[in-house]
């Protein structure tokens, strides 16, 4: 009864700080633009489940992205286990899903046998890290703190996966010694069994106990640590999977705002039926944190930080600023700084600081080729370059500012109807004296 | 085998004859402004009339698609070119499209639906495969078989809109050599020149994309680039000038390889 008790003291404290975390986020996305509406379900659910559940595009890199692949696996059958876990807590039961027979045989045998590949991949991950200098580790917006978090989490991962195995362990001893019957099917729990030293029923039973408190608390301090950390991918990857975007790669989004403007000036006389809008006059394009959209936010919230992006973009290859990695981070963090400000003071609120500039330079911005290689590796779907043209069309439409020879191009397209100075009169000299031969 | 000029219809003359194309064949900028690209769009008309397409072109009545504007941010100025487009779309009842810049392609075919502008548009590419794959367009000589030839993607028929295909089966039934860059289809690397670039200095960095590129391309030995964008083929031809390799490799687009093939 006491640990039952103790249980659920730990489970309301864990959803208590959980939920302040989840308000708090969900109150920033208050403050962002409306991007897409979400309908074509049945597009989602199989994008969800292709992207997602069968991380088709962690295979991009095929031998990391299978050990990935493991661990996302692994997740999914392993979480299985520790809601019986919380059942049994709660009520004081032991595997009390047993019931479910076979299935269960099944997925315990799974959940057990994925412990050891999850803890395999895991150990590949962090010596990766911690041994080899990995350049997609790398980077300007890869500061310690960034680097810290990944080993943090990896660790975390590992501890919940001995634990598990360890638990796995020393329940096949307690209830071999106790000759009492053992639910579910365990290979991994077995082969540590008889690998263990003899040991006392006492001795297997406080290495279950033990090592199931671990476990149940270490999932309960991870959850409350990935809202802070990047690998808050954990719980948003699946959702952003599902909210892709879900037009061709080389569509950018139309501004309405733009196009009832351009239609006045094209038939001045809509202008005068047109209703005076009661909106607040919008600011074009993104300058900071609260221009970008939910869309946006979301992605920044999913990224782990993984740089496949930054490893195929062209500028960054070649040396320049850009890092699509780098974007998003940055929204991610200049919400952090400036939501709490906007949830006391309001949106309209300036702390003289923006994510332009303060954050993202021109010199990244202009850099951008808009060849989409970041949005097609990243594993989760964030769509960096959309962020990226907004971020643009603040700059250009709001402080008429772009290099000089983009706006030669603009006054170029605006006067003669081309990005260079030829007049529409030469258009057709290449069919000038055209000959071909006939058979 | 006889030469004879051949005239390129003009939208705006069919229709004062009362005659209407049934495609818009849509030249580009840089097809009627850049020297090297204009080649492209003779051998690409030629195998129009080869075909006996009934098409036309907008001539004088063309003008950009907004597509540099808006991907450098400038939202209003492509805006107002799309709008004014549509309308001389609308004015020639057009309601299919050719195109050979991927950037006009993905632009109509993408973007100018949200501005009403509705067409079927279809890449030279896509529309070459399938005059191949229907027997239509016959390519009898074997002047290239022998040669090896490389393709690069351009980004925006590439991974815009997932065209990786059709330029690699016409080029298989043009040669018996095609070899891939390491970085191909769905992982290509852009030329550099995407998103407003053509048209600026790129930003400091310790290389040029079109170098990086044009590198990769060459350890592939392949005797001809193979392009299929005017502005991939602006950066690679630089690049192979940069690397004084422009004599012995050639950057030809895919319409010149198969007018070549077809002695036109």
């Amino acid at each position: 009864m006491v640990k039952q008790i103790v249980f659920a003291i730990t489970l309301l404290v864990t959803i208590g700080i959980f939920s302040y975390t989840v308000k708090r986020i969900v109150s920033f996305f208050k403050f962002t633009r409306p991007a897409f509406p979400i309908k074509d379900f049945g597009k989602r659910i199989s994008i969800m489940l292709t992207v997602a559940f069968g991380q088709t595009k962690i295979f991009r890199k095929p031998v990391l992205g299978f050990f990935h692949a493991l661990v996302f696996w692994g997740f999914c059958v392993i979480l299985f286990g520790s809601l019986e876990m919380v059942i049994d807590g709660l009520t004081g039961s032991e595997r009390v899903l047993r019931f479910l027979g076979p299935v269960y045989n099944i997925i315990i045998a799974s959940g057990d046998l994925f412990a050891l590949l999850v803890a395999i991949s895991i150990i590949i991950f962090l010596s990766r890290r911690l041994f080899f200098h990995i350049k997609r580790f790398e980077g300007t917006e890869m500061k310690r703190r960034s680097h810290t978090d990944a080993n943090i989490s990896l660790s975390f991962i590992l501890l919940l996966m001995v634990s598990l195995l360890a638990m796995n362990a020393g329940y096949i001893g307690y209830q071999t010694i106790t000759e009492e019957p053992i639910y579910g099917i365990y290979p991994i729990g077995t082969l540590l069994f008889n690998l263990l030293p003899d040991l006392s029923a006492g001795g297997f039973r406080l290495l279950y106990e033990g090592s199931w408190w671990t476990h149940i608390l270490g999932i309960f301090l991870f959850a409350n640590y990935l809202p802070y950390s990047k690998h808050f991918h954990v719980f948003m990857s699946v959702p952003n999977v599902f909210l892709s975007r879900l037009e061709p790669l080389g569509k950018l989004p139309n501004m309405d705002s733009i196009t009832r403007e351009v239609k006045l000036m094209l038939d001045p006389a809509t202008a005068f039926a047109a209703q005076p809008s009661d909106a607040p006059v919008e600011r074009f394009g993104v300058k900071d944190a609260e221009d970008a959209s939910w869309k946006n936010y979301f992605d920044s919230l999913a990224c782990t930080e993984c740089g496949r992006c930054t490893s195929v973009c062209p500028a960054n290859i070649t040396g320049k600023k850009l890092s699509p990695r780098k974007v998003m981070m940055d929204l991610r963090a200049r919400m952090k700084e400036k939501g709490p400000l906007m949830v006391k003071n309001g949106r309209d609120f300036s702390d003289n600081r923006s994510l332009l500039r303060d954050y993202i330079s021109e010199e990244e911005i202009w850099a951008c080729t808009t060849c989409n290689a970041c949005a097609k590796e990243c594993p989760v779907n964030i769509n960096q370059p959309t962020l990226i043209v907004d971020i643009r069309r603040y700059l250009v439409m709001e402080e008429a500012s772009a290099p000089g020879e983009l706006k030669a191009v603009f006054s170029n397209i605006e006067n003669n109807g081309a990005p260079w100075q030829y007049s529409a009169e030469e258009r057709l000299s290449w069919a000038r004296d055209l000959e071909m031969n006939f058979k | 085998m006889e030469t004879r000029k051949i005239e390129v219809p003009v939208m705006a003359d069919l229709f004062a004859k009362g005659e209407k194309p049934e495609y818009l064949f849509w030249v580009g900028c840089a097809g009627a402004f850049d020297d090297r690209y204009k080649k492209v769009v003779r051998a690409f008309a030629k195998i129009l009339t080869h075909l006996n397409i009934s098409y036309a072109v907008l001539g004088k009545e063309e003008t950009c698609t907004g597509d540099p504007a808006r991907r450098a941010g400038n939202e209003m100025l492509y805006q107002m070119q799309a709008l004014q487009l549509i309308e001389v779309f609308r004015m020639y009842e057009v309601t299919k499209i050719i195109t050979i810049c991927p950037h006009c392609f993905n632009i109509f075919k993408n973007e100018y639906p949200d501005l009403g502008g509705k067409y079927e548009v279809i890449s030279y590419l896509q529309f070459l495969n399938r005059n191949m794959e229907e027997g239509k367009l016959k390519i009898d000589t074997d002047s290239l078989k022998n040669i090896s030839v490389t393709y690069h993607d351009p980004c925006y028929l590439g991974r815009a809109n997932d065209i990786y295909e059709e330029p690699r089966s016409i080029l298989k039934k043009l040669t018996g050599n095609l070899v891939e860059m390491k970085r191909n289809r769905s992982f290509t690397l852009c030329c550099g020149a995407g998103g407003g670039q053509m048209f600026k200095e790129a930003e400091k960095g310790d290389k040029e994309i079109f170098i990086e590129r044009t590198e990769e391309a060459l350890n592939t030995d392949a005797k001809v680039i193979a392009t299929a964008c005017p502005f991939c083929m602006t950066m690679l031809t630089d690049g192979l000038k940069y690397k004084n390799k422009e004599t012995e490799i050639k950057n030809l687009d895919i319409a010149e390889l198969i007018a070549q093939s077809l002695e036109l």
